[in-house]
């Protein structure tokens, strides 16, 4: 079986994030970019499924800009086999993602698509639902275990207040959750083998895709700055103040 | 908690020690600049992720010695092993063993990162390497099989026994003997104390590179064998066997270090086998051994020098960190006037600024030379044998300042990160005082940086009659002109200053080779150690300038020019102490009562 799977180069998850003084989002220059950790998650998940027997071929695939190429690079150190490149400049919108990779996925007909439950930079969290519609498969969305079968998988999802365990057909679209795994540290050995795995340009235009923004933003901007406390005297003063000053009473 | 500062160490080998160009020119074959980023991007990862979390845990429990064996703290053995499954111990060892056989420029900025997370870790695959290598260049080919593919995978470790208690610097008086048994191996029987890793839980076997005198040996440091003594005899099919006569009969309570096992070695004393001996294979040739040390000594320099820089950098990050945490007093220059009566945080007063930009500015100088310094020994390698000699040389002169200013400016880094944390830098709880116990060893050992001056005075500058310092000296004043031409406001006035700190580097050492020439070397040795210093200061700005004009890099630029306006002024002191210091001193060294 071939397992495929979509990864976004995003902003670090440990820079501080900036927004442009125009407000028009979030400031990438001179940034560090990475892999997407919800992504990671889902490569090492697809590698362990190899690595058990259950997989023949693990596939990654990115869309965007050309420096994307590091984070499919990354993704082939942690033992992922080859690498396909859709190159696109500027935002992309989910929609348009889940197009392009409906294409990449009847031409490589995976028999499972992990993907990241959610990007850090968007939290859209609507790639693998979307492509799971286009595609007409099942979907497992927020796994946090997967047990591959040959035509099916039980998967454990993270619904609020518990856990939900489904039993879907195979092909699948499932998407990452935080505690599915933990991601391994790429080796030495496997970062030099990674640059001479293959990774296949192309370009939507090979899909039929068009990218077109469907969303307009308004406005970005940070986070109200957090005021000092301060410490009361009483119960009283402490419930006038959540009254008349926070009015959440 | 550390984070590696992988964009500084990759613009550093690519535009100060000059990686970019030898990739560009194919000498590293395969590797590419994308591929040494992702290297560097991942072992900074480890290192910040993996390690320097475990740095606190070996420092306050150390490492345990109870009934001859070594009991390493918490966590380190799966640390260990988890280093080694990343192939990290293989970095730069030869591919015919298993290793990746990368540049030796790439490798020390792995070690820098491994240092900066844990020296106390980083320490004992230092020990490894430096087997590695004594074995590959001098050992005989069963040796190599026997040994080299565990070493390079990690699966063994090695370890150096020079030290004996009456021979420390000075290697002539070592007493351990070695006697030939019929079989053609030897029996070693001696004591040899602070052997950094001569015993621990962390691998199944350690194989100790051990000296020592055959009993026709001429006296002297002509008369010493270098022997492989393993811990555990290995059997013919390379699986280990019965415990050989080596043992730890203790290890030592220091400053730093803590999970460092430094241990004293008994070798021969009956405790282990059924003959008198501790079994040991000659590496090289009799009475050669000092020759097989020196090979990889330059290598082993290079190492604890990095250890110098790896320490300021983490010192450096850790004080910045408090510095922005930290309210006290109100700075000038806040621009928070609104809040009233608020507190600043420390970093916004100017004299906290000078601290952590001194800090951060020799930590760039020391790794400009010290990349620079590894990037010679590759070029010596690989660049061909036209220009072999030239690049030797160049690897030879900045040895000593690679290990002695990183060293010292290691210590100097700590102390002033110490002092940003004020009191409570001096409580272990901040961890400024553990970087300060660790980094204090660095200066001392391999080579102490005092013998480092006279190794850099009295012996690499007449190199080629003083042509090859004269011609480096020529490369500085270059990389200045360049500087002086490039069209970078941020460099300020880095370059008028960088000529007067090379006047000053080239006025002392003009006078330094004319004493050597002379055969005046107590006239010469009195100036050595502020000469090392006037001349790292001088190298080392010039780089650092050079480097950012070549990378176009305006941080980097900005970090230059606070280095040659506040701190490269200091080398026309230091040129005074080297020319005009000696009559003082010859004068005051009689209160030392030297035949008292």
């Amino acid at each position: 079986m071939k397992i495929l799977v979509p990864v976004k180069r995003v902003i670090d998850h440990n820079v501080k994030i900036r927004v442009k003084t125009d407000g028009s989002g979030v400031d990438l220059a001179n940034v560090k970019m990475s892999m997407n950790p919800f992504d990671e998650i889902a490569v090492e998940e697809a590698i362990r499924l190899k690595e058990a027997g259950k997989a023949d071929e693990v596939v990654v695939v990115s869309i965007g800009p050309a420096q994307a190429q590091d984070v499919l690079r990354t993704a082939l150190a942690m033992g992922a086999d080859r690498a396909i490149l859709i190159t696109v400049d500027g935002t992309v919108e989910p929609l348009t993602v889940a197009k392009l990779l409906k294409g990449v996925a009847e031409n490589e007909q995976p028999g499972l698509v992990i993907l990241g439950k959610q990007a850090i930079d968007d939290d859209a969290n609507q790639t693998g639902q979307m492509l799971a519609a286009l595609l007409g498969w099942s979907q497992a969305t927020f796994a946090s275990r997967i047990d591959l079968g040959a035509d099916r998988a039980k998967v454990t999802r993270e619904v609020d207040g518990g856990l939900q365990v489904i039993d879907v057909r195979l092909p699948a679209i499932m998407t990452a959750d935080l505690r599915l795994n933990q991601p391994r540290y790429a080796s030495l050995p496997n970062i030099m083998k990674a640059k001479k795995k293959p990774l296949e340009q192309k370009t939507p235009q090979d899909f039929g895709v068009t990218v077109e923004a469907r969303l307009r933003v308004l406005r970005t901007e940070e986070p109200a700055v957090r005021q000092g406390g301060i410490k009361v005297a009483n119960t009283a003063e402490l419930f006038d103040k959540l009254k008349n000053e926070a009015g959440v009473i | 908690m550390y984070r590696a500062p992988v964009k500084e160490i990759a613009h550093t080998l690519n535009h100060v020690a000059g990686m970019k160009k030898a990739l560009e020119e194919g000498l590293y074959g395969d590797l590419s600049e994308d591929l040494v980023d992702a290297i560097l991007e991942e072992a900074g990862r480890f290192a910040g992720e993996e390690v320097a979390p475990l740095a606190r845990i070996g420092d306050e429990k150390g490492a345990v010695l109870e009934d001859g064996a070594v009991t390493m703290p918490p966590g380190w053995r799966e640390l260990y092993r988890n280093w080694c499954e990343g192939g990290w111990n293989a970095l730069a060892a030869p591919q015919e063993w298993g290793g990746q056989g990368l540049p030796m420029t790439l490798a020390v900025a792995a070690l820098e990162m491994w240092n900066s997370s844990s020296m106390a870790f980083a320490l004992g695959p230092t020990l490894t390497m430096g087997a590695i290598e004594a074995l590959d260049r001098h050992a005989s080919e069963d040796l190599k099989k026997t040994y080299l593919e565990k070493l390079v995978s990690g699966e063994w470790a090695g370890t150096m026994n020079l030290t004996e208690p009456q021979a420390g610097s000075d290697l002539n008086a070592l007493k351990t003997r070695a006697e030939r048994s019929p079989d053609g191996t030897y029996r070693i029987f001696g004591q040899k104390i602070f052997i950094t890793y001569g015993e621990h839980d962390l691998t199944d076997n350690i194989v100790h590179l051990v000296l020592a005198r055959l009993p026709d040996a001429p006296a002297g440091t002509r008369g010493i064998s270098l022997f492989l003594v393993p811990k555990y005899l290995v059997d013919e099919d390379g699986s280990v066997g019965p415990r050989n006569d080596a043992f730890c009969a203790s290890i030592e309570h220091k400053l730093g270090i803590h999970a460092s096992p430094t241990c004293t070695m008994i070798y021969g004393d009956g405790k282990y086998g059924d003959q008198p001996g501790a079994v040991g294979w000659l590496i090289g040739e009799e009475n050669r051994g000092l020759a097989c040390m020196f090979t990889m000594m330059n290598n082993a320099r290079l190492a604890v020098g990095m250890q110098g820089v790896a320490v300021a950098e983490a010192a450096y990050q850790k004080a910045l960190a408090y510095a922005k945490e930290r309210r006290q007093g109100r700075a000038p220059n806040d621009k928070g006037a609104d809040k009233g009566d608020d507190m600043s945080p420390i970093v916004s007063h100017p004299d906290v600024q000078r601290t952590l930009l001194t800090m951060k500015a020799m930590t760039q100088a020391a790794r400009a030379i010290a990349y620079s310094c590894a990037h010679a020994m590759d070029m010596a390698r690989l660049g061909g044998s036209e220009t072999a000699a030239h690049w030797q040389e160049r690897a030879n002169l900045l040895t000593p300042l690679a290990k002695a200013f990183s060293t010292d400016i290691g210590v100097e880094a700590a102390s002033l990160g110490l002092q940003v944390h004020g009191g409570m830098g001096y409580i272990e709880e901040t961890g400024a005082a553990a970087l300060y116990r660790d980094a204090r060893i660095a200066p001392i050992y391999e080579g102490t940086n005092g013998i480092q001056a006279i190794d850099l005075v009295m012996r690499k500058l007449p190199q080629s009659g003083g042509d090859h310092v004269r011609g480096f000296i020529v490369e500085l004043r270059e990389t200045a002109e360049r500087v002086r031409g490039a069209n970078m406001p941020e460099l300020g006035e880095t370059a008028s200053r960088l000529a007067a700190g090379i006047d000053d580097l080239e006025e002392a050492t003009d006078h330094l080779l004319s004493l050597v020439a002379d055969g005046k070397a107590e006239s010469a040795l009195c100036g050595a150690t502020p000469y090392l210093r006037l001349f790292s200061l001088a190298a080392g700005a010039t780089m650092a300038a050079g480097g950012a004009v070549a990378g176009s890099n305006a941080d980097a630029a900005r970090v230059a020019r606070f280095l040659a306006e506040n701190l490269l002024p200091e080398t026309a002191a230091l040129k005074r102490q080297v020319i005009a210091g000696e009559d003082s001193l010859l004068a005051a060294a009689g209160l030392l009562d030297v035949n008292g």
